[in-house]
């Protein structure tokens, strides 16, 4: 076995110039956002799992009644939380009751039925149920995303850009948050905030998960704000807040994004986790974790209740994960993507065409 | 570096100083101690509620009271540490004590294991790199990375614990599922390999063959009622792992590693009949402890047997070996107890535990049989902790790794003519480490902290199930406790991972000259 063997590269390759002169050729004359916009779509996974990100939140959103103060837009589902309808007995496995009517098989009963995903003890449609989880942790999610993105941005550049006793005292502070245990302190306040609601744990998770990226900016400023193109714009007249936000942000915006899209996958994980502990989110409202938590003895004798949430978790945090990866790969302009069979054969053919 | 080292802990005290006091006065006023006593219609619940306020000290407003409490925890600098009384006036240090190791043996065996398992993936997928292995890792990551603990806990119950005990009721494998089972394998072992279609097929075939004769053996001879390793098989894997370990360590080329490394395989086997009577008269961690360094001193011995020069390689070699078939004694005599261990009372024919951390009804004075119940009580925590972290690692060494590939040095060190198992293992692998480690201390403090849904949802009573009793019972003190143990940790282990990087790290100087 050769387990360290290198892999040899084809002759035609070395001749063309090497991979840098495809991977060079395709980006001249274009600008960053065209580049990343480029590099982004060519990422497949990155592209599916935006798309299907996008349809999500669209089938969630629009399912259930959603309120903006005085306008109530109506949902295209048929139940509601509120609602009890009948529970169902007929043709359920083994002696179980409210079982899914979704049914996928296209020569029997094929489609959603009254109750696709089943229903809760009382009856209650479990398809709307998951819905309004669905939404709620959604909700959770960017906002924490929005909330510690902002901060983390605001004092990771003031302390980068400034240096000295501002970053000692900003990166103490840093400090001093990490040291605080996010599950036990969103534990106490999830007790409180149970009476409060969702959105008020939303933006204390968001205070508190703000740390890592603060440090990311920091770094990027202190080596970014020591290039010539920093000295040009301060001979040119421009402020220190015109340097920091026009000049050196725009060259973290990428690590900025991807750090928001690991925050928020994080985001929904801990949401859950703090629901499925009792403290998060709590009944009459309905969560994700709330319904796993509630329904993991029920798992043997009816598992949908058990597995239509924890679908929905996963689709969710695993979308957003990908999306971060495709946007890490768009902005990094150290990497370079996989050169593939057809690009070389392309390169190799311009090459003899020019020769 | 002292200088550094005291003022790095000055400011790490004032910061656990601002954050308790930060932690203590959320939680005094987030909720009311009193609450239910006050709407209790009980005789005595007005008793009991000035017996508390009396005891914890509630009259006391929350700014206040946590100067009170802080003269406690400073107690630690005279030797007289007072963390204050639980609810139920129990001291908290007492609750403490008793917790701290449960977590920690539920942490440390998970961290060590996805840490090594993380490595090797990683490793593997960062010199593979864009092969089907690699986008696989890559996807199996994010998979991990997007699952929530307690969903994932909650299926392992399920599928590796009812079922499986269910399974050993009446076991035997369906010929489909042995099928099934060798394809996936066989689909792994090719693509770990790699390379082109004809060598995927080639390693394909062999590994299908191999898994599905394994399988059918293991059916054949019921040997997950009676599992065993026997001498013969110690024997074949003692010396594969002495080849595997001597060409990654140093290369075949180099014979006297090569030889220690047999013969210390070797040694395994003679040592197999004269273990297993230790092991059954005198049972205990101490005489494994002195059997691990036993084989660390016959490593030496062997490496100086073998070669009068370059001497700490061919050790190593021999050690590794050494304690990887050491590893695989212990395991065969572990496999023993299986039998007698479902047989007991307790256990009742399904060894699987879902919850707890211990069977109480095992009575027993047997260092296996208690042994192996630790061990199957860890087993499913275990591995949710694992896939929690694994991908965390995965992702960190095949980013550390290639990083490290793409430098000058790696470049100078290929054009001197190394050969590529001594540019990746001494120029590549050893730079990779350098961040990993001080990522390890970090991740190892996070892990705490995160334990507590693990805990939670298989009853575990470690720190987290404190914390969780804490919070649900407004024990202010208990709490505390807890808070001021987890910060101290990420202190110190952030503390840690400065110091060790600086150490490994020549370039890298934590104090200004």
């Amino acid at each position: 076995m050769k387990l360290f063997g290198r892999r040899e590269k084809p002759i035609g390759e070395i001749l063309s110039g090497g991979e840098s002169a495809i991977a060079n050729k395709e980006v001249e004359g274009l600008s960053l956002g065209q580049i990343v916009r480029r590099r982004f779509f060519r990422h497949r996974a990155a592209v599916m799992a935006l798309f299907l990100l996008s349809s999500v939140i669209v089938f969630v959103m629009t399912a259930l009644e959603t309120k903006i103060g005085p306008i109530r837009i109506p949902g295209w589902w048929k139940w509601t939380v509120e609602d009890i309808p009948e529970l169902r007995f007929e043709d359920c496995p083994g002696g179980t009751i409210g079982c899914p009517t979704l049914s996928v098989n296209p020569f029997s009963n094929f489609g959603l039925g009254t109750h696709p995903f089943g229903q809760d003890d009382i009856g209650r449609d479990y398809f709307a149920l998951v819905m309004n989880g669905a939404r709620r942790s959604l909700m959770i999610m960017f906002i924490i995303g929005f909330l510690a993105g902002f901060i983390g941005v605001v004092v990771g550049s003031i302390s980068g850009f400034y240096g000295g006793i501002v970053d000692a005292v900003l990166m103490r502070l840093v400090d001093f948050m990490q040291t605080v245990p996010i599950i036990i302190v969103a534990a106490v306040i999830g007790k409180t905030a149970g009476r409060v609601g969702p959105v008020f744990l939303a933006l204390f998770l968001g205070l508190l998960t703000w740390t890592g990226l603060a440090r990311l900016i920091r770094a990027q400023f202190l080596s970014l704000r020591e290039l010539e193109f920093v000295d040009a714009a301060r001979v040119a007249g421009a402020s220190n807040a015109r340097i920091a936000f026009k000049h050196i942000l725009p060259n973290a915006i990428g690590q900025i994004i991807v750090s928001v899209t690991l925050i928020m996958a994080g985001a929904i994980l801990t949401e859950t986790a703090l629901s499925y502990l009792g403290f998060g989110v709590v009944a009459p409202d309905v969560s994700l974790g709330l319904l796993i938590s509630e329904f993991q003895t029920s798992f043997t004798t009816r598992p949908w209740l058990f597995w239509w949430p924890g679908f929905f978790i996963i689709t969710i945090a695993l979308c957003v994960n990908f999306i971060g990866d495709g946007l890490r790969d768009a902005f990094d302009p150290r990497q370079r993507r996989r050169i593939s069979k057809k690009d070389r054969l392309k390169a190799k053919i311009e090459v003899k065409a020019g020769a | 570096m002292l200088g550094y080292i005291m003022r790095r802990i000055g400011v790490s005290i004032m910061i656990l100083f601002g954050s308790s006091f930060l932690v203590y006065n959320l939680a005094a006023y987030a909720g009311d101690p009193l609450g239910e006593l006050r709407f209790s219609t009980d005789d005595n619940a007005k008793q009991q509620i000035i017996a508390l306020t009396r005891e914890l000290q509630l009259d006391v407003p929350p700014p206040l009271r946590y100067f009170l409490w802080l003269k406690g925890i400073l107690g630690v600098f005279v030797g007289k540490l007072e963390m204050g009384m639980t609810r139920e006036s129990s001291s908290v240090q007492g609750e403490l004590a008793f917790a701290i190791p449960v977590t920690l043996r539920l942490v440390l065996v998970a961290s060590v294991t996805a840490l090594l398992l993380g490595l090797a993936f990683g490793i593997i997928s960062a010199l593979r790199q864009y092969s089907r292995f690699d986008y696989a890792m890559t996807f199996m990551a994010f998979v991990l990375f997007s699952l929530p603990i307690f969903w994932v806990a909650v299926l392992l119950k399920e599928f590796m614990a009812i079922q499986f005990n269910n399974f050993l009721s009446e076991p035997s494998i369906p010929l489909r599922w042995m099928f099934i089972f060798s394809c996936f394998t066989a689909v792994f072992w090719s693509s770990l390999f790699g390379g082109e279609r004809k060598r995927f097929w080639s390693v394909f075939a062999g590994a299908f063959a191999t898994n599905f004769v394994i399988l059918w053996a293991i059916d054949f001879t019921d040997w997950y009622l009676h599992p065993g390793l026997g001498p013969i098989l110690i024997g074949f894997l003692s010396v594969g792992i002495a080849m595997g370990v001597a060409s990654i360590s140093t290369g075949l080329t180099n014979i006297p590693a090569r030889n220690a490394a047999l013969t210390m395989a070797g040694l395994a086997v003679l040592w197999y009949y004269p273990a297993q009577w230790v092991f059954n008269n005198h049972g205990s961690y101490l005489v494994i402890l002195l059997m691990l360094a036993l084989i660390v001193g016959t490593g030496f011995i062997c490496a100086s047997l073998f070669s009068k020069i370059d001497r700490g390689p061919i050790a190593r070699t021999a050690i590794i070996t050494g304690v990887i078939s050491g590893f695989l004694i212990f395991i065969d005599r572990v496999m023993q107890t299986w039998a007698p261990y479902r047989a007991t009372d307790a256990v009742n024919g399904r060894p699987v535990p879902t919850y707890g951390q211990r069977k109480d009804q095992l009575v027993t004075d047997d260092f296996w049989l208690n042994n192996l119940d630790t061990i199957m009580h860890l087993i499913l925590p275990t591995i949710a902790l694992i896939l929690i972290s694994l991908a965390g690692w995965i992702r960190y060494t095949r980013g550390a790794l290639l990083e490290v590939l793409n430098q000058d040095y790696i470049r100078t060190a290929r054009a001197k003519g190394l050969n590529e198992r001594t540019v990746i293992t001494r120029h590549a692998l050893r730079n990779t480490m350098l961040p990993l480690s001080s990522l390890f201390v970090g991740e190892f403090v996070g892990l705490i902290g995160g334990a507590v849904i693990t805990e939670r949802v298989f009853g575990w009573s470690g720190m987290g199930t404190l914390g969780i009793r804490a919070i649900n019972s407004y024990d202010l003190n208990l709490l505390m406790g807890v808070t001021l143990l987890l910060s101290t940790l990420v202190v110190l282990g952030n503390l840690l991972a400065d110091l060790v990087y600086s150490a490994l790290d020549p370039r890298i100087r934590l104090v200004k000259e």
